[in-house]
């Protein structure tokens, strides 16, 4: 076979992208592109699949097989896509609306079963398609549309959904970032199981901002932590700030200050199947706290389709029927003769 | 034997009834097999309520299994039974009403104490005089004692014990009819090969119930019914569920694609999703969903990567699912969604039959939504129409609703086993250009679209449930949206080349044509022959295809007098028939019970519209 040569043009399709300029989408579209383009797999292998909403519309934008599907779905359309051809590499576009409210309970099922499907929830947290009200990811007391006074009601965080459904892939990254983003996707495709990647995404018209305080240039090395595989959790402007882990919560601590040395600094562990402290990263937050970025955790786990498959060869290796018309002679049956007469068959 | 009373029949109805726990479907189940193996045609009823252990001897916790057999062609499991076996006081209650005039009740009558008559509501210590039940025969039989006293030497324990009581009522009915117990013996050893032990006991109990009936003949009337002169062929009994599981596995076969169904459980469709659980031997994908949502989504991504997509539901569960069921209209993908009715609205009667989704099936989806609706009128002729809801769907790209129903699907009857070599071809519609390829190019003839599945190099598109253009890309053109909205309709209604003429059972003209549709059937059938027997002018003609409807049926309808549409809902058929062929009147016989038609009640009705 030759090798398979992909620029990012090929993975665009000819209709006009229709996000409003600025969109944080557009970044991310361009990302998931280039990631596609250097995956050395087959272009007609890859399904996109959406739901409904803006990050939704992602299927058009790509030439590839596309399916845009209808409100919240997209996560159980898709597994029937992945479970009837495993080979395929199937991804479900989603958003904060779309996946943890209307979709939440397809949304949790997907990651329990650990179907191998790349997913990535653009998180803007409010619904833009239907012009400002609020979503599942909405802060408490934000005013919005439907909400003029305030939410009553505490947010939706992605990843700990991931983690509570027994996830085995969770990674988050902030639109702005492509080179982040994309490796983080071409992670997220050789992770054998539901991977989730939530992308901050900025909705320049009904939520201007919203990731602003983490994604700020001035300020973004203090506030970001970027999570590496195997590496110390450091961050900051002068690169001298790390988390270490004490009665029983994480801290941020200075280096060279308190006698405090690198070596006393967390080293990231994706692969610990102990989920305690990526949901102690994932729950970080401003201020005091860095926003954790990165692949938060990548654990082997059984994959759904896998042994589907499997399941499927192992009966067949021992099976009695094997076509329809056996099936329908196999049993209780009988003869009925000329004159109207049964005698079984045994 | 010259005392014994020996009652020859045509056909026979019986009914076992007891506790919920008492084993009566498998007794019925296990008979009825035996006599279908004797060579009568049988059909099947069971009846049984929603909770899996109601309050134990209570009315409300009564199942019940109706088998009707004969020496001739049985269509329906019989209005009124011959003979009951009762468990309980409390089966004598729940089916008195259900009792042939004369017929007899065993039952027995250790249960018939003060305790479990208060259990059953009955107010006096006679039962049968309380149910009016005076003129029957009775039996009892002290079947729980009559069954220690066989294991006592077992060393069982009381519960396992009690468990073999439902043997011995089946042995004493075996006797009664004189069906030979190999099969029982047979089956009773295939499924507890492992524990011989519970084998064995349930053998001697068996045996000591038809040894019963042997020694108490003196009492205990014999029934003769002959075998029926049945096609010659193989048989085997068939559900209706099982049958629809089996229709689709035999359309995957015949049209080289992977099947997958996609359901969540819910009474009375499950079994079907069972049914196809077993069969990983033959490669089927089964996917138990979330919710009812998820089990229609994954089917619609099964059919969007190329495989044979189904879906299995029940009413409150095709309400789920309409939503996406607009989707596969939209994005013209080949998918089937199994509707076994039951009664409702909302929870409804969830173990109970009705014809009540027959517009939810037209009609209850957002904006114009056609799809093609089928419906299976036998449990044996669900794998047929489940087979050409197949067939329909690949061939012309689109949804199909198959309905069937909780009588259907529970009942059973003697199936003459098809050969594959013997069903018309499949042949879906596989993309083959990529050079002229477009989404939603179509055929000149049936306006069905290609299919073109991921992996397919050169072939890749998006298509989805926003309006489009010819190649899938958004259109929110508004000539566009309605060229589009007809085109979808006209693919549905170019389906009637497929549809079969409809076809009159009786005379081509005459004064009464009997409509019914669906799993009605075996009771029209027989309503409309008994009625012809007696010189009535009754013809019956029965709908499989509802949407698009057979070409000929104005045809058919002009040459009768009267019209008498008779459904399980309030008249959601003829409703649709006025709709669509408004130049005839239709007279309705309704009914809504949660139980099929009786013959009886359908014969009144007609004979009234006969004498009108």
């Amino acid at each position: 076979m030759t090798e398979l040569k992909y620029t990012v043009k090929d993975f665009k399709s000819e209709n006009e992208v229709r996000w409003c300029a600025g969109c944080g989408d557009f970044a991310i579209l361009n990302a998931v592109q280039r990631t596609m383009a250097g995956l050395g797999i087959p272009r007609e292998k890859f399904a996109v699949v959406s739901g409904i909403g803006c990050s939704s519309r992602f299927p058009y934008y790509m030439e590839t097989f596309g399916f845009h599907t209808i409100h919240g779905r997209a996560a159980a359309i898709a597994s029937g896509v992945k479970a009837a051809n495993p080979e395929l590499s199937v991804w479900v576009i989603t958003g904060d609306g779309d996946a943890m409210a209307i979709g939440g309970n397809h949304f949790i099922h997907l990651i329990r079963r650990n179907i191998d499907i790349n997913l990535i929830i653009f998180n803007n947290k409010i619904y833009g398609l239907t012009k400002g009200q609020y979503s599942p990811t909405t802060d408490r007391g934000i005013s919005t549309k439907t909400s003029p006074f305030g939410t009553v009601e505490d947010p939706f965080v992605p990843g700990q959904l991931v983690i509570g459904s027994r996830g085995t892939f969770f990674a988050r990254s902030v639109d702005g970032n492509m080179k982040l983003s994309q490796s983080i996707f071409e992670e997220s495709v050789k992770h054998k199981g539901t991977s989730v990647v939530e992308v901050l995404q900025n909705c320049v018209i009904f939520n201007n901002g919203i990731h602003a305080a983490i994604t700020d240039p001035a300020h973004r090395a203090d506030r970001q932590l970027i999570l590496e595989h195997g590496k110390p959790m450091i961050f900051g402007a002068e690169n001298n700030k790390g988390l270490v882990f004490e009665k029983g919560k994480l801290k941020v601590v200075i280096i060279g200050e308190n006698s405090v040395t690198e070596d006393d600094i967390l080293v990231h562990d994706a692969t610990e199947q102990d989920p305690t402290l990526h949901m102690a990263l994932i729950n970080m937050q401003l201020p005091d706290m860095p926003v954790a970025l990165g692949v938060i955790r990548s654990v082997p786990a059984f994959v759904y389709d896998v042994e589907m498959e499997a399941q499927i060869k192992e009966v067949q290796k021992k099976r009695k029927i094997t076509c329809v018309d056996e099936l329908l002679n196999s049993g209780n049956t009988w003869e009925v003769n000329e004159n109207g007469n049964g005698n079984a068959n045994t | 034997m010259k005392d014994a009373r020996v009652i020859e029949l045509d056909e026979v109805a019986i009914r076992f009834s007891g506790d919920s726990g008492d084993g009566m479907q498998l007794t019925g189940t296990l008979f009825s097999d035996a006599s279908a193996l004797f060579g009568n045609d049988i059909s099947t009823f069971p009846d049984y309520p929603s909770e899996i252990r109601a309050p134990q001897g209570t009315v409300g916790g009564v199942s019940g299994f109706q088998v009707q057999f004969g020496m001739k062609e049985i269509n329906t499991p019989g209005d009124l039974a011959h003979v009951l076996i009762a468990m309980n006081p409390a089966a004598v209650k729940a089916n008195a009403k259900f009792m042939n005039p004369g017929g007899t009740i065993i039952y027995d009558s250790d249960t018939f104490n003060e305790k479990n008559l208060k259990k059953a509501n009955f107010t006096t210590e006679d039962p049968f005089t309380e149910c009016k039940l005076e003129d029957f025969f009775k039996i009892a039989v002290p079947i729980t004692s009559l069954t220690k006293e066989s294991l006592k030497d077992f060393g069982l324990d009381n519960k396992s014990i009690l468990r073999s009581k439902n043997m011995f009522a089946l042995g004493l009915v075996c006797w009664m009819f004189g069906r030979p117990m190999e099969y029982v013996e047979q089956y009773i050893n295939t499924k507890f090969g492992k524990k011989p032990i519970v084998a064995e006991s349930n053998i001697k109990v068996l045996h000591d119930g038809f040894n019963y009936g042997m020694t108490m003949q003196h009492m205990t009337p014999t029934y003769l019914v002959n075998p029926a002169n049945i096609e010659k062929g193989t048989y085997r009994n068939i559900n209706g569920n099982h049958a629809t599981a089996w229709g689709f596995l035999a359309a995957a076969e015949k049209s080289g694609l992977e099947l997958f169904l996609g359901s969540y459980p819910i009474t009375p469709a499950t079994d079907i999703l069972a049914a196809l659980s077993e069969r990983k031997d033959l490669g089927v994908k089964t996917f138990q969903a979330e919710d009812e949502i998820a089990g229609i989504a994954s089917a619609i991504g099964a059919s969007f990567a190329g495989d044979l997509a189904i879906t299995t539901t029940s009413g409150p569960g095709l309400a789920l699912k309409g939503e996406a069921i607009g989707l596969a209209v939209m994005a013209e993908l080949p998918l089937v969604i199994v509707n076994v009715q039951r009664g409702g609205p909302s929870t409804g009667l969830p173990t109970k039959t009705e014809q009540s989704d027959l517009m939810q099936a037209l009609y209850g989806r957002n904006g114009e939504s056609p799809v093609v609706v089928i419906a299976a009128s036998t449990p044996s002729d669900c794998f047929w129409y489940a087979y050409v809801a197949s067939k329909i769907a690949l061939e012309r790209m689109v949804p199909v609703i198959l309905l069937t129903d909780g009588f259907l699907g529970n009942g059973s009857e003697p199936w003459r086993i098809p050969k594959m070599a013997e069903l018309p071809a499949i042949t879906p519609r596989m993309a083959k250009d990529a050079n002229t390829f477009k989404a939603y190019k179509r055929d000149e003839k049936t306006l069905a679209r290609e299919w073109a599945i991921p992996g397919m190099a050169g072939f890749e598109h998006r298509i989805g449930g926003l309006e489009k253009n010819i190649t899938g890309t958004v259109s929110h053109d508004p000539e566009n949206h309605q060229v589009n909205c007809e085109i979808r309709e006209e693919k549905v209604q170019r389906v009637i080349d497929m549809v079969p003429e409809l076809e009159v059972e009786g005379d081509d003209e005459g004064e009464v044509l009997v409509v019914g549709w669906g799993g009605t059937y075996g009771h029209l059938i027989n309503a409309v022959r008994e009625l012809r027997l007696d010189g009535k002018n009754v013809s019956l003609a029965h709908f499989n295809y509802i949407k698009p409807l057979p070409k000929n049926v104005a045809d058919v309808f002009g040459n009768f007098k009267k019209i008498i549409v008779c459904e399980l809902n309030l008249g959601q058929f003829a409703s649709y028939l006025r709709d669509l062929l408004p130049q005839f009147k239709y007279h309705q016989y309704n009914k809504l019970k949660g139980l099929p038609f009786n013959v009886n009640e359908v014969k009144e009705s007609i004979t009234k519209l006969l004498e009108e």
